[in-house]
């Protein structure tokens, strides 16, 4: 077994380190909330936390096809479908302390945000388009939508991933520093899938010729 | 015999000027830590700012912990998150401090700041404090009108506004390396806002000297408008004819305006200022037209469009 060939036995243990690795960063937030360790404003910081993570993990999910071309591992895209699950997962937590605790279920002041907030109408659109995204996530699904149609739903993790760079960049007060790191770390992810493409146009159109 | 030579000392084992420097300072730090540890009590009694008169412009809010006062700050010059000032303030030095006051005025005069503790009674205010990221504080602090240094100055004819600027030093002050805002921090009232009784010279809370990520030593505190309004480390007040430019106007021109008045009906073009959290409660409040201070200073602005004039 070489790190480029990871039989199943090591596959697993992988994934268990994967997914525990995942969790940590909500352990850490259930702890703080649990011993009242998140500062003078709790809810801001559980909101910040849970959309900084639900944006990494979409970021990091969209690392898994260039890191696999670089690598030559092709077992890295079997952690695809557990990473872009979290991301979802810290989308929904972010979603929840919005609808709960920072607004506590007040459906006009959340309709007038969604349609008059253009940071929070294009967070609120990305996560919508996130539900159909994880809930296609398991094999009998893919089976039965066919890969082609599959994937073609599952681009739209890119319109996702910018949405939630321009939702962060919206909502700052003035320092931009995290959102333009996430924007560069996002250019560089899809500038990365234009080259493979146009690279892969080439090779096929010598191939013609 | 050969004569003898020193042998030449390597560059690398030269001690840098700042490193050299660097050392000195810690043995000063270190001596002055010593000296606090055998004498406390004179350090400590020095914080407490002693007896305080009770103020008509006290609300009768209950207090935001002194805890969550001081550990959690909008104070960019110490970075721009909430923690990072009570983390990074340690580097501000408060003394000697002093506050020039120029411009439209028949006296302009240099004050100390130890003059300028004694130069009024010092008052306890309890007043709230409303951020415009739409979350409050409920703070005692202590000082006294600015109107009083004020007239102390004798503002000429032509003095329509105050300039408040604050300390711009990078070294004392690390955000300042980040151009995040156009440094010094600057900020104004109209001469009537700065004159308003409510309008308070903030040198404590708490009943003790102000905490450096609160802005030591001396700062001003307006409790109808936004919090961003009330400068803090000032070093310069400036009495000028024509409406200064602050830093926040200059930053955002579209966001944030020279009167910045709490007001639930103009919201901010990217958030609702309707509600606000109070920082230690879980349901939002309604905010309140001039956070409550409808009855001081509405007058003010009798006929003004608010809207506009945001």
């Amino acid at each position: 077994m070489t790190i480029k060939n990871l039989d199943n036995r090591g596959l697993v243990r992988v994934k268990a380190a994967v997914f525990l690795t995942a969790l940590l960063p909500f352990a850490k937030l259930a702890v703080a909330a649990y011993a009242d360790e998140l500062g003078a404003n709790p809810i801001e910081k559980m909101t910040h936390v849970t959309g900084f993570w639900a944006l990494s993990f979409l970021l990091i999910t969209l690392t898994i096809t260039p890191l696999r071309r670089l690598s030559g591992c092709l077992w890295l895209m079997r952690l695809r479908r557990m990473l872009g699950v979290f991301a979802f997962f810290y989308a929904a937590l972010h979603f929840a302390t919005y609808l709960v605790l920072d607004q506590f279920f007040d459906w006009p002041a959340i309709a007038k945000d969604i349609l008059k907030r253009p940071y929070i109408t294009i967070g609120f659109s990305a996560f919508v388009v996130l539900i159909p995204l994880a809930l296609t996530s398991n094999d009998a699904i893919i089976r039965r939508l066919g890969g082609k149609r599959w994937r073609a739903l599952h681009r739209l993790t890119y319109p996702c991933a910018i949405a939630g760079v321009v939702h962060f960049g919206w909502l700052v007060k003035k320092d931009l520093t995290r959102p333009i790191m996430f924007a560069l770390v996002l250019a560089l992810l899809l500038g990365m899938r234009v080259a493979y493409r146009l690279a892969g146009n080439r090779t096929a159109h010598q191939k013609a010729v | 015999m050969k004569p003898y030579k020193p042998p030449a000392i390597p560059s690398s084992e030269i001690t840098p000027q700042a490193l050299f420097q660097a050392r000195r300072k810690f043995m000063q730090t270190a001596g002055g830590a010593a000296l606090a540890a055998v004498w406390p009590q004179a350090l400590w009694a020095m914080d407490n700012l002693g007896e305080l008169g009770k103020s008509k412009y006290s609300a009768a809010d209950e207090l935001t912990p002194r805890r969550d006062v001081t550990q959690y700050n909008n104070f960019y010059e110490f970075g721009t998150s909430k923690d990072q000032p009570a983390i990074n303030a340690g580097t501000l030095q408060t003394r000697p401090w002093t506050i020039t006051v120029e411009g439209e005025v028949k006296k302009a005069q240099v004050f100390d700041i130890d003059k300028l503790l004694k130069m009024a009674a010092l008052e306890e205010r309890v007043y709230r404090l409303r951020c415009v990221e739409a979350w409050s504080m409920v703070v005692p602090w202590v000082g006294y009108s600015l109107a009083e240094l004020l007239k102390r100055v004798e503002p000429t004819g032509n003095a329509k506004f105050v300039e408040f600027v604050s300390l711009h030093d990078p070294a004392q002050m690390p955000g300042q390396k980040a151009a995040v805002l156009d440094w010094p921090y600057r900020e104004g009232l109209r001469m009537d806002e700065a004159m308003h009784p409510l309008t308070l010279l903030t040198f404590g809370l708490y009943g003790e000297v102000l905490p450096k990520q609160n802005g030591a030593p001396v700062r001003i505190v307006t409790p109808w408008k936004y919090g961003f309004k009330s400068a803090k480390s000032i070093v310069k007040i400036r009495l000028v004819e024509q409406q200064p430019l602050t830093s926040w106007m200059k930053a955002g021109p579209g966001e944030y305006g020279f009167y910045a008045n709490v007001n639930p009906e103009v919201d901010h073009p990217r958030w609702s200022q309707a509600k606000e959290r109070r920082i230690g409660e879980f349901l939002k409040r309604k905010t309140l037209m001039f956070n409550g201070y409808t009855d001081e200073v509405a007058a003010l602005y009798a006929g003004m469009d608010l809207q506009r004039n945001f």
